[in-house]
């Protein structure tokens, strides 16, 4: 079956018949490279996804403040729940064992000034663990610390589209600049992986800010940062408690969906990651359907072929081939077909995959890519399948009695 | 070499079963040129088909050779045929992507002779039957009688015990089929067994033997005078 004459044989039959070659191994290429881009799009999506919400720390919970809907413990409904620096220091104390950091945050949209540049941006004013939720990577100076705060300084940490649009090439770090009508130092420049909104922020210390707003202690939200140690569970334990422990301080009904607002990242995230696994399945479900077209396609393909060839393979049968020779003929130059064509297919998907990076990032299609081993397991499956599709109608046609083959026309 | 007994065969048509052979008995010997004759639908095609184990018989008995022809699968049958057999048809059926020595060398490579001398062989019946100049050419750039040559050449290139011929003359004209006799004469003049299926007197009459089919059994099987058909070919 191996011998270097059969494949002589094989190699003329296929270079002899070109369409049929051709018709057969375009539809296997095809199949494969529609089948190769399509998972390296899906993983693309994947990426975009990954990139979109893979910025930020996952172990921490944002408190935001909101409005009660009912009355409680003789407080009337419809009361604006405030947070101060006390909510901050009573957390600190009631949970050491799940707490990793805390910080306040307030946010303000302000107009900043260097010279004659001025634009508007939204200043958070907070402490210095706010850093590690945010994930905030400094490019140049420092970030804000405790210092800062005990003092009250007025030191700005910028976005480095801020430093771009204010200060053009210039370094940004040590000089004054005008945030809503107070100078502030600038003492360094961040960037953030969370897009262009996030690099367009200024961090101001959180006491500064209270000073300036007449010295009061309010704050808008707060950014707690659990121990990762604690886990999902913990997680869902520690909000819970956190949840119960703000509503008795500030008398809220256990029952009002308003007083206070939990984001949990961490279930956010899980939710996310959920929602990635969905678009896996799509992407998977869409993968394995091409692969069952090409399936499909290959078996018309060889019904075809075989059907072409009756008369032929009368022809041999009466001068001496085997049923065992006509099956061994077509499921060989079926499996040669298929394998050559397939990897052309599976090389030509790859390469389009790679030389795609970025430029589809406007459809969400980030850095797409297939590993070489499920696009190899693809190309041989549909290899296998090839053959099987192409063994029946072989099998068939070596079954068919040489005279009904001869008058086959 | 040939030995036929009582032999039956009929084809199932629907719910109809057609009795096309009614017990045929039937030997030829080594050397013989026998023209198997009969209009159509006596049942000479069906004949010639068992003979060549490219049909089953249903009843009676086949010896080749001295081999019994029967419970034959189809790899065994298909060795045989290789072995005993060389076909000639009437629409040639050359496969018309082979060139006209890699369709005669197609026998010999199902029994794996090597390339070679498959080439060789192949070269030297080619030679025999005049085509030797067409060796490279694919069977659409042939006349009819070259086409048919290239096939005899390929029946022999196998060296079988017996040629059969189902109606060889029949697609081409008169003076090619003259040929065509001409050249399957000198190929029984060399000692080959040969049977022709013919519907035509004079290709019947360049044969040695004529058996007349009528409606499934043998009417007349007698030894005649044979018409060299060389006479009629410059």
């Amino acid at each position: 079956m191996f011998s270097r004459d059969t494949w002589k044989e094989i190699f003329e039959t296929i270079q002899k018949n070109k369409l049929r070659t051709f018709l057969s191994g375009f539809t296997v290429a095809l199949g494969i490279l529609i089948f190769v881009v399509l998972f390296g799009f899906g993983n693309g999506l994947i990426n975009t996804f990954d990139d979109f919400f893979g910025d930020d720390a996952t172990n921490v919970f944002l408190v935001f403040r909101g409005r009660t809907t009912m009355p409680y413990k003789g407080y009337k409904a419809n009361r604006s729940i405030e947070f101060d620096n006390g909510d901050i220091a009573d957390i600190e104390k009631n949970f050491p064992l799940f707490l990793e950091y805390i910080s306040p945050r307030i946010t303000r949209q302000d107009t900043v000034t260097y010279k004659n540049e001025s634009n508007s941006y939204s200043t958070l004013a907070v402490g210095p663990a706010h850093q590690f939720s945010e994930m905030t990577i400094i490019m140049k100076g420092r970030y804000l610390n405790e210092l800062d705060i005990e003092n009250k300084t007025k030191h700005a940490v910028i976005g480095r589209l801020v430093e771009q649009d204010l200060f053009g090439a210039k370094n940004a770090v040590g000089e004054f600049i005008d945030v809503g009508g107070s100078v502030f130092k600038v003492i360094g420049v961040f960037q953030d992986d969370g897009g262009d909104r996030e690099e367009r922020t200024i961090f101001i210390p959180y006491t500064t800010q209270q000073l300036i707003e007449k010295n009061t202690d309010k704050i808008d939200a707060m950014v707690i940062g659990f121990k990762p140690q604690i886990g999902y569970a913990g997680a869902m334990a520690f909000e819970e408690s956190l949840d119960t422990f703000i509503r008795e301080k500030k008398y809220i009904s256990p029952n009002d969906q308003n007083g206070i607002f939990i984001r949990n990242i961490a279930e956010q995230l899980k939710q996310n990651q959920q929602f990635a696994r969905v678009l896996q399945i799509i992407v998977g479900f869409v993968a394995f359907g091409t692969i069952i077209a090409g399936i499909i396609g290959i078996s018309n393909i060889m019904v075809f072929v075989v059907k072409e060839r009756t008369k032929e393979l009368g022809i041999r049968k009466a001068l001496g081939a085997t049923p065992k020779n006509v099956i061994g003929t077509i499921l060989l130059e079926s499996v040669f077909i298929t394998t050559v064509s397939g990897f052309i297919g599976m090389l030509i998907g790859v390469a389009i995959l790679n030389t795609m990076g970025d430029k589809l990032k406007d459809y969400f299609i980030t850095n797409p890519y297939i590993d070489l081993g499920m696009a190899i397991f693809a190309t041989v499956i549909l290899i296998i399948f090839g053959a099987i599709a192409g063994y029946v109608p072989a099998r068939r046609a070596a079954r068919i009695k040489p005279i009904v083959a001869l008058r086959d026309e | 070499m040939i030995e036929i007994k009582d032999l039956h065969k009929s084809y199932k048509m629907g719910n109809n079963s057609l009795h096309v052979l009614k017990g045929i008995n039937f030997s030829v010997e080594e050397g013989e040129l026998v023209a198997i004759m009969g209009s159509s639908g006596s049942g000479k095609s069906t004949l010639l088909n068992i003979l060549g184990m490219l049909d089953e018989l249903d009843k009676g008995s086949y010896t080749l050779d001295g081999v019994p022809i029967k419970d034959l699968n189809e790899t065994k049958a298909a060795n045989y045929r290789n072995k005993f057999l060389g076909f000639v048809f009437q629409s040639f059926n050359l496969i018309n992507y082979k060139s006209a020595m890699e369709n005669v060398a197609l026998p010999l490579y199902y029994q794996r002779m090597p390339r070679k001398q498959r080439e060789e062989k192949a070269l030297k019946y080619l030679t025999q039957v005049g085509l030797k100049e067409w060796a490279t050419h694919l069977p659409n750039e042939l006349s009819g009688g070259q086409k048919q040559r290239v096939a005899i050449a390929r029946a022999m290139a196998a060296e079988p015990k017996v040629l059969l011929a189902d109606e060889p003359t029949g697609a081409l004209d008169s003076t090619t089929s003259y040929e065509v006799m001409d050249l399957i004469q000198k190929i029984n003049d060399n000692g080959n067994t040969i049977l022709v299926v013919t519907h035509e007197e004079d290709i019947a009459h360049m044969c040695k033997r004529i058996v007349y089919l009528k409606d499934g059994v043998i009417v007349e099987d007698k030894k005649v005078e044979q018409v060299r058909a060389a006479k009629y070919v410059q």
